[in-house]
C-alpha cells in the first residue's frame, strides 16, 4: 500500500489534468473547429472537444420520418409493368395492360400457345419479378399475378431509403442549417435533427415535399381515346375570378419528369406572385424540345406532386427553360426552387414524430437545470461537511471532481447534454456521496475496534466490493435505458452512467489516496 | 468530529415487523391498481398514446376559462388544455393526431390561437408530436426494457451472492428467448412481460435463487407502488417517466445489495445464529448508511422538483417516490423475504460454497 502511494498520486493528478485539459475549450468558450478548418491562436493548443448541447437545451427541431415504401414499390412495379407491356408487344406476345393489386402486378396473356415464349422473356429480362405459375382462363388465356422477388424487394427498399436520405441531406445542406444531423434508423425510418431552427412548418415543408415534377399534355376528355387522369388544379391567384376549372384532364402518360432539371430559381410573376424558373440539362432540353415541337398549340400541364400548377399553351418550340407558376409567396417559391434543385424524393415521406423546442425555452431549461444542480449540490455538500467534518470536506472535493469527470467524459466521447442529462448529473451528485458514506460509515464502525489508520485501510477495503455491487445494478439499468431511449433520455443514461463510474473512481481510489497522505503524519486525528 | 444520526447499538426488529410492512405494501399496490382500473388503464402521455402537445406562452396572463371557451370552437381535435407552471401565462395544449394529419401540427395550433385569441401575443415554445404507430411501438419497447433490466439484475444478484451464475444465466436465457420467440409470433407484449415476470419469480423460487428472488420481488414491489402512487396523483406516463422507473429498478437495489452484502458477511462470521437474527443485525448495521444516502439523494431530487422546471417535474416526482419506496423496501421487504423459504435454503452451507480464491487468512481476494 505505502510503496504504491507515489504511483497513486501520479494517476490521480494525471486524470485530473487530463479532464481539465479536455474541458478547457468549453471553459474558455473557444468555438468548435469546422471540418478542415485550421486552428488559430489559442485553439492550436487546445483539443477540439466540446460538450454538445441537445436540441431540448439549444432549441431546434427533431423529426422522425417514415418513407412510404408501399407507394414506392407500387410506383416501381407500375414502371416494370409498362416495360413488360412494351417488350411483350414488340415480340407479338399480346398481354393486357398490367394492373396493380397491392404489391402485385396482374395481367393476362391473351395469345394461346405462347406460354413458353413469354415465360422465357420474363426470366431473361424481368428477373426482378418472382415467377409464379399462371392460372388458366377460358380460351387458353393465362392470368399472371407477379410480385417482386424477396431479394429485389429488399434491394429496392434499401436503395429507396438511401436515396431519400441523400435527397433530404441535400435539401438541408442547401437550406443552410448549422450542424444538422440526418441519419437512418434500423427500422427504415429517418431521423433529422436541426439545431437552432424554430419554424417546424417550413422545415417539414422542405424536407417532406416529394417534389415530383411532371409535364403532361392536357386532353379533352370527350374526344380522346388513350388513358387519361383527372388532376386537381391549384392555379394562380387571379384564376378563380376567371372561373377556372377545379380539375384538369391530362394524359396518363408522363411526357417528361423533373429528373432532368439542372437549376431552379425564383422569379416574379403577375399579380405579385412568385414563380420558379427551371432549366433542363442536355438530355432534358432535347426531350423538352421534341415534346413542345410535336405539340404546338396544345396545353401542357405542369404537375407537381399530383397537382396541376399551370397548363399554358405551347406557343413555340422550347428547349431549356420552363417556369412553374401558381400562387406562391416568396418563401414558398424559394423553398420550391431549393427542393427542385436538390432533387425529388423517391417516395412520399410521413412525419412520424416531431419534437421542437424554441430557443427561449432551451435557455430557460439550462438556467433551471443549473439552478437545481447548484442548490442540490450546495445542500449535499453542507450536509456532508456538518456530518463528517474534515472527511466530509474531502468527500465534497470528490463530488466536484465527479462533476468535472462527467463533463470531461461527455466532451471526450462527443456525448450530448440534455435536460434529463442535467437531471442525471444532479441525481448522481446525490448518489455519488453514497460511495463515500459507505466508506466513512465503515471506518467509523472499524474505529471502535482499531486505530484510525487501520480503520481507514479496513473501511476502504471492506466497502469497495459493496460499492461496486450496488452501483453496477444502476449501471445495468442505465445501459438498458440507453438502448431503449431516444435523444434526451439517452442523455440521462449517459450522465447517470458516467456519474456512477466517476463516483466509484473518486470514492474508492482518489479519496483513499488523500486519506493515506493525510494520515501519514504521526499523531494526526481523524475527523469523521 | 462528525455527528451521529443513528446510535451504534440500535436494534430495531425489522423482521418482526415485516407482516405489517407486507400488508401496507399490498394495500398501496391494490389501491394503485384499483385507481388505474377505475380510470380505464394508466393515463398515457403523447409518447405512448400518440398525439401532439404544444407549450404556449402568452405575453399577458390569460385565464383558463377564457382560453377554454375561445378555443372550443377552433376545430382542434380532442383538445385538452392544461396549465403549465404557476403563472397563468403558460399552457399545454394537447390535441390528437391521425395517421394523415401528423404534419403541420404547429401551424394548426398557431392558426387557431391567432384566430380565436385575437390580440393576445403568444409564443409556441415547444411542440411534441408522436404518430399513433410510434406511440404503440414505444409502449411495448418500454415494458420490455423494464423486464430485461429486472432479469439481468436478477442474474447479477444470483451470480454475486450465490455464485450460481450458470443457473441464473440459463434461466434468463430461457425467459429472454421465450419472450423473443412468442413476441415474434405476435403475442401481446404487455401480457408477455407480466407472464415472464411471474415465471421469473416462480423459477427463482424453484431454483432456490433466494437473493435473486428477493431482488426481483423488491423491484416489482417498488415499481408497482411508484406507478400506483403516480397514477393516484392523476399524472400521465411518458418516456421520461419510464426513464425514471428504470433508474428506480437500478437504484432500489442499491440499498438492497448493501444489506445483502452485510447479511452474507455476517452469515459467514456467525455460523450458528438464526437467519432472522442475522438479517435484523445486518439491517441495523447498515441503517445509518441507508438513511444518509437516501437522504442526500432525496435532497437533490427535491432541488430538481423545486428548481428544475416543469419539463422534468414529473420525472423528479417519480424519482422521489421511487427512492422513498426503494429504501423502505430494502429494509422491510427484500431482506425479510429471504426468510420466506426457511432457514435452510439460505443455509450457511449454501453461502459457504464460495470457492473464490482465498488468501492464507481465508479472506476472499479484494476483501480484508
Amino acid at each position: 500500500m505505502k510503496q504504491g502511494i507515489l504511483w497513486r498520486v501520479a494517476i490521480v493528478l494525471l486524470v485530473l489534468c487530463a479532464s481539465a485539459y479536455v474541458m478547457l475549450p468549453d471553459m474558455l468558450s473557444v468555438p468548435r473547429l469546422k471540418e478542415g478548418e485550421q486552428p488559430q491562436g489559442l485553439a492550436r493548443f487546445l483539443p477540439n472537444t466540446r460538450v454538445n448541447l441537445g436540441l431540448d437545451l439549444l432549441g431546434g427541431i427533431h423529426l422522425t420520418l417514415g418513407v412510404d415504401m408501399e407507394k414506392a414499390i407500387e410506383a416501381n412495379l407500375s414502371q416494370v409493368g409498362q416495360e413488360l407491356l412494351a417488350e411483350a408487344s414488340r415480340k407479338g406476345l399480346l398481354i393486357t395492360a398490367p394492373q396493380l393489386a397491392g404489391e402485385r402486378l396482374e395481367f393476362v396473356l391473351t395469345v394461346p400457345g405462347k406460354q413458353e415464349e413469354f415465360e422465357e422473356l420474363l426470366k431473361q429480362k424481368f428477373h426482378s419479378l418472382a415467377f409464379e405459375v399462371p392460372k388458366t382462363l377460358a380460351n387458353g388465356r393465362l392470368r399472371y399475378s407477379l410480385a417482386l422477388t424477396e431479394l429485389e424487394r429488399q434491394r429496392f427498399t434499401d436503395s429507396t431509403l438511401d436515396q431519400a436520405l441523400s435527397t433530404i441531406r441535400n435539401r438541408i445542406d442547401q437550406f443552410g442549417v448549422a450542424e444538422p444531423d440526418v441519419r437512418k434508423q434500423q427500422d427504415g425510418r429517418i431521423v433529422v435533427q436541426l439545431p437552432g431552427m424554430d419554424d417546424s412548418n417550413r422545415a417539414i415543408g422542405i424536407i417532406g415535399k416529394t417534389a415530383h415534377l411532371e409535364f403532361r399534355l392536357v386532353v379533352d376528355p370527350a374526344t380522346t381515346k388513350g388513358p387519361t387522369e383527372q388532376l386537381p388544379y391549384v392555379g394562380s391567384r387571379g384564376d378563380e375570378a376567371k372561373g377556372a376549372p377545379r380539375f384538369i384532364t391530362v394524359e396518363k402518360e408522363v411526357s417528361l419528369t423533373g429528373d432532368h432539371i439542372e437549376n431552379a430559381v425564383v422569379g416574379s410573376a403577375q399579380y405579385g406572385d412568385y414563380e420558379v424558373a427551371i432549366s433542363f440539362d442536355r438530355r432534358g432540353s432535347e426531350l423538352f424540345g421534341r415534346l413542345t415541337e410535336a405539340n404546338l398549340q396544345r396545353n401542357l400541364a405542369i404537375v407537381l406532386d399530383g397537382k396541376v400548377h399551370s397548363a399554358p399553351v405551347i406557343q413555340a418550340k422550347l428547349t431549356d427553360n420552363a417556369s412553374i407558376t401558381g400562387n406562391f409567396t416568396l418563401e414558398e417559391a424559394t423553398d420550391l426552387a431549393l427542393v427542385l434543385r436538390a432533387g425529388s424524393l423517391p417516395a412520399p415521406v410521413k412525419v412520424l414524430e416531431e419534437r421542437s423546442v424554441g430557443p427561449s425555452l432551451g435557455q430557460e431549461s439550462i438556467t433551471q437545470g443549473v439552478t437545481a444542480a447548484l442548490v442540490g449540490g450546495a445542500i449535499v455538500m453542507l450536509f456532508m461537511m456538518v456530518y463528517y467534518g474534515f472527511s466530509g470536506v474531502i468527500a465534497n472535493f470528490m463530488l466536484l471532481f465527479d462533476v468535472l469527470l462527467i463533463l470531461a467524459g461527455m466532451a471526450l466521447f462527443g456525448a450530448t447534454l440534455t435536460l434529463p442529462g442535467i437531471a442525471g448529473i444532479v441525481l448522481t451528485i446525490g448518489m455519488a456521496v453514497d460511495a463515500n458514506v459507505l466508506v466513512f460509515e465503515r471506518i467509523r464502525e472499524e474505529m471502535r475496534r482499531m486505530s484510525p489508520l487501520e480503520a481507514i485501510e479496513a473501511g476502504f477495503s471492506r466497502a469497495t466490493l459493496a460499492i461496486v455491487d450496488s452501483n453496477l445494478t444502476t449501471i445495468i439499468a442505465a445501459v438498458i435505458l440507453y438502448q431503449f431511449g431516444t435523444g434526451p433520455i439517452r442523455g440521462f443514461a449517459v450522465t447517470l452512467t458516467l456519474g456512477i463510474i466517476a463516483s466509484m473512481f473518486t470514492a474508492i481510489f482518489v479519496s483513499r489516496v488523500i486519506f493515506t497522505i493525510w494520515m501519514r503524519k504521526p499523531g494526526r486525528k481523524l475527523s469523521i | 468530529m462528525g455527528l451521529y444520526l443513528i446510535k451504534n447499538d440500535l436494534n430495531i426488529d425489522f423482521v418482526g415487523k415485516r407482516k405489517i410492512a407486507y400488508v401496507l405494501s399490498v394495500l398501496i399496490i391494490a389501491a394503485g391498481i384499483l385507481t388505474m382500473v377505475l380510470t380505464g388503464g394508466p393515463k398515457y402521455g403523447i409518447d405512448f398514446a400518440g398525439g401532439a402537445t404544444a407549450q404556449v406562452r402568452f405575453a399577458e396572463p390569460v385565464s383558463d376559462e377564457v382560453l377554454k371557451t375561445s378555443l372550443n370552437g377552433a376545430g382542434l381535435p380532442g383538445l385538452v388544455i392544461q396549465r403549465f407552471g404557476d403563472d397563468s401565462r403558460t399552457y399545454l395544449l394537447r390535441i390528437s393526431v391521425g395517421e394523415e394529419s401528423s404534419s403541420g401540427v404547429t401551424e394548426s395550433i398557431a392558426g387557431a390561437l391567432r384566430q380565436h385569441m385575437a390580440g393576445k401575443e403568444f409564443e409556441i415554445q415547444r411542440v411534441e408530436m408522436v404518430g399513433p404507430k410510434v406511440g404503440a411501438d414505444l409502449r411495448s419497447k418500454a415494458l420490455e426494457a423494464m423486464f430485461y433490466a429486472t432479469l439481468i439484475t436478477a442474474i447479477y444478484i444470483s451470480g454475486r451472492f450465490e455464485y450460481r451464475w450458470m443457473s441464473a444465466t440459463i434461466m434468463a436465457a430461457v425467459l429472454g428467448g421465450g419472450m423473443f420467440a412468442l413476441g415474434a409470433f405476435g403475442v401481446n407484449k404487455v401480457l408477455l412481460v407480466f407472464l415472464a415476470l411471474g415465471c421469473t419469480v416462480v423459477l427463482c423460487w424453484r431454483l432456490k435463487l433466494v437473493f435473486a428472488l428477493g431482488a426481483v420481488v423488491s423491484i416489482v414491489h417498488d415499481v408497482l407502488i411508484t406507478v400506483g402512487v403516480f397514477a393516484m396523483l392523476g399524472k400521465e406516463f411518458d418516456l421520461t417517466i419510464i426513464a425514471a422507473l428504470l433508474t428506480i429498478v437500478g437504484y432500489s437495489l442499491n440499498d438492497t445489495i448493501i444489506v445483502y452484502d452485510r447479511i452474507r458477511e455476517n452469515l459467514r462470521n456467525n455460523e450458528d445464529q438464526p437467519l432472522s437474527v442475522v438479517i435484523n443485525q445486518s439491517i441495523n448495521q447498515t441503517l445509518s448508511r441507508t438513511i444518509l444516502t437516501s437522504g442526500t439523494t432525496l435532497m437533490v431530487i427535491s432541488a430538481l422538483l423545486l428548481f428544475g422546471g416543469g419539463i422534468i417535474f414529473d420525472f423528479s416526482l417519480v424519482m422521489f417516490i421511487g427512492v422513498l419506496v426503494g429504501t423502505a423496501s430494502s429494509m422491510f421487504v427484500a431482506s425479510p423475504i429471504l426468510l420466506a423459504m426457511g432457514d435452510d435454503v439460505v443455509s450457511h452451507a449454501h453461502i459457504g460454497v464460495d470457492e473464490r480464491p482465498r488468501d492464507t487468512d481465508g479472506r476472499v481476494a479484494g476483501q480484508v
